[in-house]
């Protein structure tokens, strides 16, 4: 029973940087702008957020230096792609290839040091209680961040005015111009919202999963992200489900490794990569659906008559 | 301080200049409209309509000049300032999103934050009382574009403006649509509301406004009542010559040999939002011109993709060029066979926006005069291919700054004139255009009516897709009329109305039946 | 202050030439901000970074060394990028190659003969090539995006070719530590003037794609092909051509010459398969191929720039005491400002002050 529910907890923590990562990408993308950086600004939050809480003894400082990290490095994104309309695919991957040598320079003096954990939430009383006790209410905090992000984002696109004028941008942004919505505006701050996320996903991998500073710890996670996106086909509850199922996977992989299951490790450590395949592959076969899904604006620049 | 002529103007605009880098779209442009009119801006396709009532909607910002609403000097900086001035709009390509719903649509311009539900509620009974039905809850992207352009006019009701621009509102309707939209017009004109009507329709500007002002090259040419005038003399006010029309001497096709078929033409729809074909039958002999009519978004892009060849249909019988079943065969092997294609988006569809003309001639001709333009071991001929670009310039008479431009870099007019060129340089017997003159000023239009009618008299079938009527009326032998992915029997000329046509293109008759068809499929 | 774009006409010659020398200068600014703020003197740090690596004849051969798979794979990735086809796990296809090349060396160590490398070559190529049509298939077969697919197969690769080393294919002589045996004389990459240093065939290798793939891309109607594909994909099909064989003809092209690469830095610079056998050359190609503006002759320069960008980062490293991850930040930097002067090319910048219109306000 015990096991079972560690299991559970693991899983949990191995889905949490994905579902924050993911939510924050869904919003970029619902305006219509393809981050691909979001490796790079993982990365960024995760040595800024270790440095903040080493430095301090904070991880709380910790966890808001992962967010303005990851922001802040958005925003350069933000000003190729928007101002200066750069292609959207190559100022993606700019970013993540800079961030991954920012981040190992900034890092260099943080290798090997022991980190900061952030605590886990414990309510007396109720974290006692048998199974749920410490599946709902002994987690860390990020994770109860996570589950309320996706429900945040999922009432501001669909229940708000503000969400609605993002949705229609990223449907077509030429329309949203015409009627006089910021285009622009929204995008940059939908960018850094993403942004933001990322550094907190970092954050998340270097204060709570593996409380300590590995150059390029993110290992893949920001791209898994990324596919788990187009895997909810853009739908917010549906990378919630698709971060937990990735997380099953990743935990899964390495409780089979420490088992000793008799299969080579490299082959079980390669299992949430092709996972990633096989889950784009059977999302995308349906054209039809991704077609409906897709914002239609998705990844194209956009510069407006003046 | 102000005559009494102006203190009447709802809206005026004193020296409104807008330069985009070198061109001066509109230049030192004066109007004025009153309360309670229908003000026609007539002028040719970018004569700077479009940029004149972007700058008076705030999309656009303007260069220099001024504007007064009311008597009242305003800086329209964005499109919310001048909903609440009370300016609305309703735009010519529509400013809708297809992935939401008409409602949603609707609440986009409402600058308060009203709830949905009440925003639906208040558009349902704004359309009842205008009578433009809609339903609040349909996706934009399945409706027709008569429907869409309902729901733009609710949006602008909604906002209760006093001052409503409409640019080209017309170009997408039947004629009997066009006469509700009028109704509607009429209504809000009886109840002191002003309307900027843009169009380059003349007789409608003539029976529907009360004071025209025409603008030319980004100026204003000239004022009058267009009840005074004539259409002739209100074209020639905007083009500032006579305007040619195509010449067309009636042809006897009894015996002629059927260079392009269309059997039972069927194809499910591509994507979420397009039409499906249904069952098509159509005949094409050498020597004709046949039209086909139809409101945007029928099916018309989804047949000439089919007959084109860019989408391979299911039976090779389905469409036959020159006797040859093609059905299963691609484009290149069908301009191969004699055909030729211009399709209706010029730019990224018949040419490659940044590519210069002698490679968007290529593009059509690699495998047709592939002798004459492709050495062996797949080297492209320089040489050869500037010699006929050189060649097509000028028997078109391509207007463009450098030797051999960026396609994109033409004006529509030039660049359809190239884009046609290029086809009839190679005598196609079979020659199938989407929208020939479309955003084209009126030297070109006749000039390339005039040369497809000329292309199908020494033999050649020609069939011409249009949404333009006037254009249909003026150049094909016979005209069918596609709707909701059918085609009707074609009328021959002396047969084809107006108000037939217009009846067909509201679906009034659905698919004709075809001698040829078989009984029961 | 707000910056505003405004198109050009047509684009501008000027800064089609230009944009990658103002993109070096941009780099070259920043990078001696950034060691300012290191705490170091920027023009000795520049100077060690960028211009004493290469003083010397072995050092340039150091750099042929380097620039050798970095312009093999950025060839291969710009007609990818031509095509619009977005292939970023050449990393990937560049160890698969490297695999697939091995086979006759680490499997049959006694097999010598003059047909051995060409052998080996072919095999890497195919490889690379096998490996990238996984992307390729899945896209024209599901329409699956290709960016992260070809991404994923790289972390895939990567651990394939770690088991190679530590399990199947493991040296039994080499006391545990995770590589293979040595390559024997014959399936060694004969380098270019032992005399003088290193350089390898690779080199030449890289020179001779370039040319003939630049041959194709301007000269050639497979070339046009691409083209519009690539720009319009609507024309393209117009045209006749078919989007599902230009993803193919990209994918394997790339795939191909990153394999070659792979298979050249294993038999040439390395002789034996390790754990790791590239310092991100997939990845950093990427950037060779838009410093050099997707034309085959320039990313012959933009290889050098890149491969020097890797020396001066061990220079930095030994001489200067920072991290060598500052190549990676110089790597960055550079398709950064690459990306930005190309805004240059189609767009005028204006710069509109405060007092004007703000549109967006409100």
């Amino acid at each position: 029973m015990d096991i079972t529910v560690n299991i559970l907890l693991t899983i949990a923590t191995a889905a949490t940087p994905l579902l924050i990562a993911a939510i924050g990408e869904l919003v970029v993308e619902r305006s219509g702008v393809l981050n691909l950086g979001v490796e790079g600004m993982m990365i960024m939050g995760a040595v800024c957020g270790f440095g903040a809480a080493y430095l301090t003894g904070s991880p709380w400082i910790g966890v808001l230096a992962a967010i303005v990290a990851g922001a802040l490095f958005s925003l350069l994104f933000a000003f190729m792609a928007l101002t200066l309309a750069t292609n959207q695919v190559a100022t993606g991957l700019s970013l993540t290839i800079l961030g991954l040598g920012l981040s190992g320079m900034i890092g260099t003096n943080f290798v090997g040091l022991p980190g900061v954990r952030l605590p886990n939430l414990y309510i007396p009383g109720l974290s006692d209680l048998p199974i749920v006790g410490k599946l709902l209410f002994g987690q860390d905090p990020l994770f109860y961040a996570s589950i309320a992000l996706v429900f945040a984002v999922s009432w501001f696109l669909f229940r708000t005015r503000k969400g609605l004028m993002l949705r229609s941008i990223g449907d077509s942004h030429s329309s949203a111009h015409a009627l006089g919505i910021p285009v622009i505006r929204y995008r940059y701050l939908a960018v850094m919202f993403g942004g933001a996320c990322a550094g907190l996903a970092g954050g998340h991998l270097s204060l709570v999963y593996t409380p300590q500073w590995v150059e390029n710890m993110t290992a893949g996670r920001g791209w898994i992200a990324l596919a788990l996106v187009v895997f909810a086909s853009w739908r917010p509850l549906r990378v919630l489900a698709g971060a937990y199922i990735f997380g099953a996977v990743w935990i899964g992989q390495l409780h089979a490794q420490a088992f000793g299951i008799p299969v080579p490790s490299q082959f079980l450590s390669a299992l949430p990569y092709l996972a990633t395949i096989v889950v784009l592959v059977l999302i995308s076969r349906n054209k039809r659906l991704t077609m409906m899904n897709t914002p239609a604006s998705l990844g194209q620049a956009f510069v407006p008559d003046r | 301080m102000k005559s009494a002529g102006e203190a009447a103007n709802l809206i005026e605009v004193r020296g409104l200049t807008k330069v985009f880098g070198t061109l001066t779209a509109c230049n030192h442009v004066d109007l004025g409209i009153r309360q309670g009119e229908i003000h026609a801006l007539l002028g040719e396709n970018g004569a700077g309509k479009s940029t004149l009532v972007k700058m008076l909607f705030g999309s656009l910002e303007p260069t220099s000049g001024e504007i007064f609403w009311k008597g009242q000097p305003v800086k329209i900086t964005s499109p919310s300032v001048a909903r609440s001035l009370g300016i609305g709009m309703v735009f010519q390509h529509f400013s809708l999103f297809e992935a939401l719903t008409a409602a949603e649509n609707i609440a986009l311009s409402v600058d308060d934050g009203t709830s949905l539900d009440k925003i639906a509620a208040k558009a349902r009974d704004l359309s009842k009382t205008y009578g433009l039905p809609l339903d609040p809850d349909s996706l934009v992207g399945d409706l027709s574009v008569g429907e869409r352009q309902r729901i733009e006019i609710t949006r602008c009701l909604l906002q209760e403006p006093d001052l409503i621009i409409l640019d080209e509102p017309t170009s997408v309707l039947t004629p009997q649509e066009a006469d509700k939209l009028f109704e509607t017009l009429e209504r809000l004109r009886a109840e002191g509301k002003s309307i900027l009507y843009i169009s380059h329709r003349l007789e409608e500007v003539k029976r529907l406004c009360d004071r025209a002002t025409v603008m030319r090259h980004g100026k204003v040419v000239g004022a009058c009542d267009p009840s005074k005038e004539t259409a002739a003399s209100l074209a020639r006010m905007m083009v500032g010559a006579d305007v040619a029309t195509a010449e067309r001497t009636p042809i006897e096709l009894k015996d002629a040999p059927e260079l392009l078929g269309i059997c039972g033409l069927s194809r499910k729809p591509a994507g979420p939002f397009s039409m499906p074909l249904k069952n098509i039958w159509l005949s094409l002999k050498a020597g004709e011109v046949l039209g086909i009519a139809g409101v945007a978004g029928n099916g018309q892009g989804e047949f000439f993709e089919a007959i084109s060849g860019e989408v391979l249909q299911e039976s090779a019988d389905s469409v036959r060029i020159r006797g040859k079943s093609v059905g299963r065969m691609g484009i290149s092997a069908r301009r191969s066979l004699g055909a030729a294609f211009v399709p209706e988006e010029r730019l990224g569809h018949g040419a490659a926006p940044r590519m210069r003309l002698s490679e968007n001639l290529l593009l059509s001709r690699h495998a047709t005069d592939r002798k004459a333009f492709i050495a062996p071991g797949g080297f492209v001929k320089n040489g050869m291919i500037q010699h006929a670009t050189q060649r097509i310039i000028e028997v078109m008479d391509v207007r463009k700054s450098a030797p051999d431009p960026e396609a994109a870099s033409l004006s529509g007019g030039n660049l359809q004139k190239f884009i046609i060129g290029r086809e009839l340089d190679r005598q196609p017997a079979v020659m199938v255009v989407n929208q020939p003159t479309w955003g084209v000023d009126a030297g070109a239009a006749a000039r390339i009516r005039q040369a497809l009618i000329a292309l199908a008299r020494a033999g050649s079938a020609v069939l011409v897709i249009s949404q333009d009527l006037d254009e249909l009326f003026e150049i094909s032998d016979s005209i069918a009329v596609m709707h909701n992915g059918e085609l009707s029997k074609p009328l021959p000329r002396a047969e084809a109305t107006y108000e037939r046509i217009g009846l067909l293109m509201g679906g009034a008759e659905p698919g004709h039946t075809d001698p040829h068809r078989p009984e029961a499929a | 202050m707000r910056i505003e774009l405004v198109k050009r006409p047509e684009r501008s010659k000027l800064f089609s030439a230009l944009s990658p020398f103002i993109a070096f200068a941009l780099t070259i600014i920043a990078g001696a901000i950034l060691f300012a703020a290191l705490g170091k003197n920027p023009l000795t740090a520049l100077y060690t970074y960028f211009i004493d690596p290469i003083t010397q004849v072995w050092q340039l051969h150091e750099l042929a060394i380097k620039a050798a798979p970095l312009i093999l794979i950025a060839v291969g990735l710009a007609v990818c990028y031509r095509a619009n086809v977005w292939n970023i796990g050449a990393e990937g296809q560049f160890v698969m190659g490297a695999v697939a090349g091995s086979v006759l060396p680490v499997m049959f160590p006694e097999t010598v003969g003059w047909w051995v490398l060409p052998a080996m070559l072919l095999m890497g190529a195919a490889g690379g090539a096998a490996y990238a049509s996984i992307p390729a298939f899945l896209k024209t077969r599901f329409n699956t995006n290709e960016i992260l697919t070809s991404l994923m197969l790289v972390y895939v690769a990567q651990l394939f070719l770690d088991w190679l080393v530590r399990g199947w294919w493991k040296d039994p002589a080499a006391y545990n530590f995770p590589q293979s045996v040595q390559f024997n004389p014959s399936a060694v990459l004969p380098e270019l003037a032992p005399m003088s240093g290193r350089a390898n065939w690779g080199f030449i290798f890289a020179i001779i794609a370039a040319v003939l793939v630049w041959l194709m891309l301007s000269k050639m109607l497979k070339g046009f092909e691409i083209r519009v594909l690539g720009s319009s994909p609507r024309a393209g099909r117009f045209a006749g051509f078919q989007q599902s064989h230009v993803v193919f003809f990209a994918f394997l092209i790339s795939g191909a010459l990153a394999g070659l690469a792979g298979i050249s830095e294993v038999s040439g610079a390395i002789g034996q398969l390790q754990p790791s056998i590239s310092p991100g050359y997939g990845f950093t190609a990427i950037i060779v191929a838009f410093l050099g503006r997707l034309n085959p002759l320039g990313i012959v320069a933009a290889g050098l720039v890149l491969a020097l960008t890797y020396l001066g980062g061990e220079a930095a490293q030994t001489a200067l005491g920072v991290s060598d991850k500052v190549a990676r930040v110089f790597q960055g930097m550079l398709l950064f400002f690459v990306l930005a002067s190309d805004t240059l090319i189609h767009y005028r910048i204006r710069i509109a002050g405060l007092g004007a219109k703000s549109s967006e306000a409100a």
